[in-house]
């Protein structure tokens, strides 16, 4: 399935980053065929072409705009730039390479919603991204495209630039919110959700960069060449990030639907060092493991979800036979443990005791009970915390406990881990 | 030390930029930690003054926060990520390979002062080149040994100021301080 890149198809052209290049790329057209038409005509030609959500959930983008309540201003748009799922780069990259395409898709979004005031919210550890969108932000301020009355078309718009400062918790929308209005970044009980109470206790949305990059060409192309790529439920391309063990890590823009296979055999030039496959991550840390026999399933949110996992903010993530699947959801506990935010005592608590039982297991102290009570403290975590950091943190633990539980038994019965010693030496 | 005189009006500036001047906390603490390298709790109550806050809500949002640092360290910061997609990839082998190059153990400084490190399980965002570290507030990716030797004795010359992003470095942006991206809670 070849098919044209969207997102990525001018990021060979040299100082892309700049605006007159952009433009020279077609870039702005978007905005400006906006700005001609009406504000709802344009959620209605965004709801047509089925864009999704990139950020994780998947949600549809113009429904998600739709339920702003009539007649209430000021309202806002966000964008999450926050990517802090571990296995996600994309929205670094995207940014990197065009941060105009997005700011394109922000000034796009935010004359749909009849916002006069957008905020990005990218995390702070992306500094030189932050830089790139602060020269961007300027240029387009001075070519007219943000500022009073754009392009005489009486339209106001102006975008603040924010900056995180570490926390993966704020990629979570109303944590973000919640920092973006200075706080500790805690989550809110939704509801109200962000559309209807968000920033400030305005109508907000939040959507995310790759989500809003794909703004311009739906524009310019129309919703029915953006329907007649992809799948049934899921419209478009999507930058997969690629990590671990394979030969080519990095970022992948392909149609939604290819086979995973693909993108690992054919685009990641399969597992390195001619080793098999052992199970894989298709949506970041957050995300269930599979098999090589789910290899064929394609790269489809909803496929994915048939499979049993979670497409997620699309980080591939590969493990080879000779990793430990204890220590892989050692680290990922571990992190999600550090990343609890600690409003909620469930995945505070819960996290401190996985995060303390893997490393036990891992150092070969581990008893026999313990596999089951990391079930259990999973249990006690799922659904009983505010946002989804708790319940993520228990998924791929318990997806790995399900399809290795042999691993953990022997980490207990041999009291250490047993590829450390032996399986690396075999296979290197 | 108070804050100087431009990092104070940058502050008072950024109250109004914003709808509410709450929001201006986190680029005020930037501000401060720009300037002084650490903000201190006297830079807190400058902030809460300029903002008409209470300091107690400056101290809150400051302490979430692994980016802000409440105390000073090396002039160049070092952070190398050890979760599982930088693991997979060797991200211990170089975290253990850096600490015997620089020295010292994982949250220490080096005693001529010129590099603090430390590992991190909070992923950085470059998993596509894993192993990775953040130096300053550059990537340097896909690590080996001898990478490691190579920006180690980088940082090692006295004042040396962290070279700007690649991708900025034609561009108009003002020179900034480094940021150093240390977390301040602990790990455990």
């Amino acid at each position: 399935m070849a098919i044209k890149p969207v997102l990525t198809k001018d990021f060979a052209t040299e100082n892309l980053i700049q605006l007159k290049v952009y433009e020279r790329s077609g870039g702005y057209a978007g905005y400006r065929k906006s700005l001609e038409m009406q504000p709802d005509e344009l959620v209605e030609l965004v709801k047509k072409s089925g864009l999704r959500g990139r950020g994780g959930a998947g949600f549809p983008t113009g429904n998600k705009w739709s339920f702003l309540p009539k007649g209430v201003y000021p309202r806002y748009l966000v964008c999450n730039a926050d990517e802090s799922e571990p296995g996600t780069f994309k929205d670094r990259y995207l940014i990197e390479k065009s941060p105009h395409q997005l700011l394109e898709g922000i000034l796009i979004a935010s004359y749909a919603i009849g916002c006069n005031l957008a905020f990005i919210y990218i995390r702070g550890e992306y500094l030189p991204q932050h830089d790139a969108l602060e020269t961007a932000i300027a240029e387009a301020r001075q070519a007219g495209y943000i500022g009073k009355n754009v392009l005489g078309k009486g339209y106001d718009i102006d975008v603040i630039l924010h900056r995180g400062a570490g926390a993966y918790i704020c990629g979570e929308e109303t944590a973000l919110l919640t920092s973006l209005e200075g706080y500790r970044g805690e989550p809110r009980l939704k509801p109200p959700f962000p559309a209807v109470k968000g920033l400030y206790g305005k109508p907000t949305v939040v959507n995310n960069v790759e989500t809003l990059s794909n703004l311009p060409h739906i524009v310019v192309n129309g919703p029915d060449w953006y329907i007649s790529i992809g799948t049934a439920t899921f419209k478009g391309t999507r930058l997969w990030c690629l990590s671990g063990h394979v030969n080519r890590p990095g970022n992948y823009e392909l149609e939604n639907g290819t086979p995973i296979r693909e993108l690992i055999e054919e685009h990641g030039g399969g597992v390195w060092k001619n080793r098999k496959l052992k199970a894989f991550q298709p949506g970041g840390a957050s995300m269930m493991a599979l098999l090589p026999e789910h290899l064929d399933v394609a790269l489809d949110a909803d496929a994915i979800q048939k499979a049993g996992s979670l497409a997620g903010s699309g980080g591939m993530v590969v493990m080879d036979e000779t990793t430990c699947m204890v220590d892989a959801a050692r680290r990922y506990v571990k992190f999600f443990h550090h990343e609890s935010c600690g409003k909620c005592t469930p995945c505070r608590e819960g996290t401190f005791w996985m995060a303390n039982l893997f490393d036990r297991l891992e150092a070969g102290a581990g008893k026999p009970g313990d596999i089951d009570l990391l079930l259990d403290i999973g249990y006690g975590i799922e659904g009983r915390s505010f946002c989804l950091l708790g319940d993520t943190s228990t998924w791929f633990p318990r997806s790995v406990i399900k399809f290795f539980r042999d691993e953990f038994e022997q980490h207990i019965s041999e009291k250490g881990c047993p590829f450390k010693k032996s399986v690396q030496e075999a296979v290197a | 030390m108070p804050l100087a005189k431009s990092t104070a009006d940058h502050i008072k500036d950024l109250a109004q930029r914003y709808p509410s001047k709450q929001s201006a906390i986190i680029p005020a603490l930037w501000a401060a930690q720009h300037e002084q390298g650490y903000v201190t709790p006297e830079a807190m109550g400058e902030i809460a003054d300029h903002l008409s806050l209470p300091a107690s809500l400056i101290e809150a949002t400051a302490s979430f926060y692994s980016m802000f640092l409440t105390k000073p360290e090396g002039r160049h910061d070092v952070v190398i990520c050890v979760n599982a997609p930088c693991m997979l990839r060797g991200a211990d082998e170089m975290a253990a390979y850096l600490g015997r190059a620089l020295g010292v153990r994982d949250g220490g400084t080096t005693a001529d002062g010129a590099i603090t490190w430390h590992s991190t399980i909070e992923c950085l965002g470059a998993c596509g080149g894993a192993p990775m570290m953040q130096v300053d507030h550059q990537f340097e990716e896909n690590l080996t040994e001898e990478r490691i030797d190579a920006i180690v004795e980088r940082l090692r010359q006295p004042a040396v100021a962290a070279a700007p992003p690649a991708a900025l470095a034609e561009s108009e942006t003002p020179k900034r301080k480094p940021a150093a991206p240390r977390r301040t809670r602990s790990e455990s």
